[in-house]
């Protein structure tokens, strides 16, 4: 019973992150039709980007105070990630539009090998360690044979993750721009006969999803205490598993879906083996591609007669 | 004031137009004008490339040849559109040459909207938002890039409210206040065509381009809107439509534009249109029974 509620809670931990990861695959997808292969190392630059302003806030500035400077190393992060999204998409991807569907997924892989590479040549081939903070835990039980723990770093995950969510939500459903994106998704060329920037519209999906994942790249720092070049792939690679899970182009699906492989992979390793816990997360893949290509709250394409 | 009898000015001209796909010419020198607060209709038997000058007009295929100009706000003055043309730029001074604008442009700058005549609405979003996503642009600026919205700026919200407000307007002239919050991609087939045209009117367009507008509709339908559109046309807005129905063309255009394979074979009024011999003669190609069918809608 401890091992379970242990479990559920950092299942949850890594499940949210996944969740904000996975949003930005989705939300590409949905509205340009493309995988978007370096947004797993986005997510890995973003990280290295906390991490840089982080430790620059605390030793030349000397800002030690820590809530304060995690929220501005959160929302710099956020900008910063959203700014590099904008310029790949510019410069990588846009002009392919047009052509035919491999090119901007083979632009992608080339990007993504950039990105990993480029931090790999410019942070070093080792682990980058953040300083520890928010290291306290609460003990939920005690006196069995293993005490359950929240710690401080899990509640601010999930929280800072639901409150971004909520408001990436009143975004899409509630301003012009989620509006524009929702009716390009569906039609872009007639959006863009209704007075649409088309273009604008999707470096603006870019940029929300770089800044999603970037408050996971914050969280992932975080959470582990260290970083690395490698780091983006195969965090990537589950996240996208969460958005085919949860139905490529839900916004919804992709939560539910990062939520379940971050459960899925951790009860995995609690129950069975720790060694296999990527083999459980990647087998869900195949076996919702074979039996249910739509996912869980995709929309099946319906044949237009 | 003009006088009565001068012609009203002309707001769109297309001159010399010719669309070539490959070996195939879909439009061939095709020169009209379209004139401020007339119900133009651009008709002609199948494959008479209609649908293509609707495509060049609004952005979607880019002519081979010719010259598509537009003045949302005054009248075309030749002077003034040879000097923009010899100036290599897209427009300006309230004249605009839609042939060298993307698509996005001509909705927003030349103020053109169209419908289609298989429906396009968003069929995903709610009947209200797809209005409101025709009223992007006033939002968008309204709204900073939408990041006033995600703080409720009051200024945003007074945009917000007089989008939605333009929206159940047009909801409930087309009668389907009820349905507003319904997909629009569940709502019958006659009411997502209105649908379709209240939307292209919320984008605030000074021409409206309809293709096949009655397509599929029933009488009581298809009467229902020969006085949408002409509400339309009283309110200030132009009309360019493409139609087969006969019926509607006579009783409500202004003016009228034949096609037949790709070339303009007649030009004028409707009652000219209904007397002229190249015009029955186009018809005539068509299978026996539409024959009858168009003879007894045009009275020959």
């Amino acid at each position: 019973m401890e091992v379970f509620l242990q479990q559920l809670i950092n299942g949850l931990t890594l499940g949210s992150i996944y969740g904000l990861i996975a949003i930005g695959y989705t939300m590409v997808f949905g509205i340009i039709g493309m995988v978007n292969f370096a947004h797993g190392d986005v997510f890995m630059l973003s990280a290295f980007i906390a991490l840089i302003l982080f430790i620059a806030l605390q030793q030349f500035f000397g800002f030690d105070a820590l809530a304060p400077s995690f929220v501005i190393v959160l929302f710099a992060s956020m900008a910063l990630t959203g700014l590099w999204n904008f310029v790949i998409e510019r410069l990588a991807y846009r002009r392919l539009r047009g052509s035919f569907r491999l090119a901007p997924l083979i632009s992608a892989i080339g990007m993504s090998i950039f990105l990993s590479n480029f931090v790999y040549v410019a942070q070093g081939p080792r682990n980058k360690s953040a300083p520890p903070m928010f290291s306290e835990v609460i003990k939920l039980t005690s006196g069995g044979a293993y005490d359950v723990t929240l710690s401080y770093k899990q509640i601010l995950i999930v929280v800072v993750t639901a409150v971004l969510l909520a408001a990436f939500w009143f975004v899409v459903q509630k301003t012009p721009l989620g509006r524009a994106q929702r009716a390009c998704e569906q039609d872009a060329k007639m959006a863009a006969l209704l007075g649409v920037d088309v273009n604008r519209t999707i470096a603006a999906t870019f940029v929300i999803g770089a800044a999603l994942a970037a408050v996971a790249g914050v969280l992932y720092m975080l959470y582990y205490g260290v970083v690395n070049a490698a780091d983006g792939f195969v965090p990537g690679v589950k996240a996208f598993t969460a958005a085919v899970l949860g139905g490529i182009g839900s916004i919804p699906g992709a939560v539910l879906g990062g939520l379940l492989i971050g459960l899925i992979e951790t009860f995995w390793s609690a129950y069975f083996s720790a060694d296999y816990k990527d083999v459980a997360a990647f087998s869900i893949l195949a076996v919702t591609l074979i039996f249910m290509p739509t996912g869980l709250l995709g929309r099946p394409e319906v044949e237009k007669v | 004031m003009a006088p009565p009898q001068a012609p009203s000015p002309t707001l769109l001209r297309v001159e010399r137009m010719s669309m070539r796909f490959g070996g195939l010419t879909a439009v061939d020198d095709l020169s009209f004008d379209v004139r401020r607060g007339d119900i133009t209709a651009l008709i002609g038997p199948n494959g008479a490339g209609k649908t293509t000058v609707f495509n060049c007009i609004t952005g979607f295929y880019k002519p081979t040849s010719g010259r598509i100009s537009m003045a949302p706000d005054g009248a075309i003055d030749s002077a003034a559109l040879d000097a923009l043309t010899r100036s290599g730029a897209r427009g300006g001074e309230g004249l605009h040459l839609l042939e060298r604008m993307p698509d996005h442009e001509i909705a927003r700058d030349a103020r053109v909207a169209r419908t289609f005549q298989n429906i396009r609405l968003f069929a995903g979003m709610t009947a209200l938002e797809n209005l409101i996503v025709a009223q992007h642009r006033p939002l968008m600026r309204a709204s900073a890039f939408s990041l006033a919205g995600l703080i409720g700026a009051p200024s945003y919200r007074a945009a917000e409210q007089a989008a939605r407000d333009k929206a159940r307007d047009w909801l409930d002239r087309i009668g389907l206040t009820a349905r507003a919050d319904d997909p629009a991609g569940a709502l019958p087939y006659g009411d997502q065509r209105r649908l379709e045209i209240a939307r292209a009117m919320c984008a605030d367009p000074v021409l409206l381009c309809l293709d096949e507008p009655a397509a599929g509709l029933n009488p009581r339908e298809s009467a229902e809107l020969n006085a949408l559109l002409r509400s339309i046309r009283d309110d200030g807005t132009s009309l360019l439509l493409i139609e087969h129905d006969m019926s509607v063309v006579m009783e409500i255009s202004d003016h009228v534009v034949v096609l037949d394979y790709g070339r303009k074979i007649a030009d004028g009024a409707p009652a000219e249109i209904r007397a002229d011999p190249s015009v029955i003669a186009a018809y005539l190609g068509v299978p026996d029974e539409e024959v009858a069918a168009v003879e007894q809608e045009i009275g020959a």
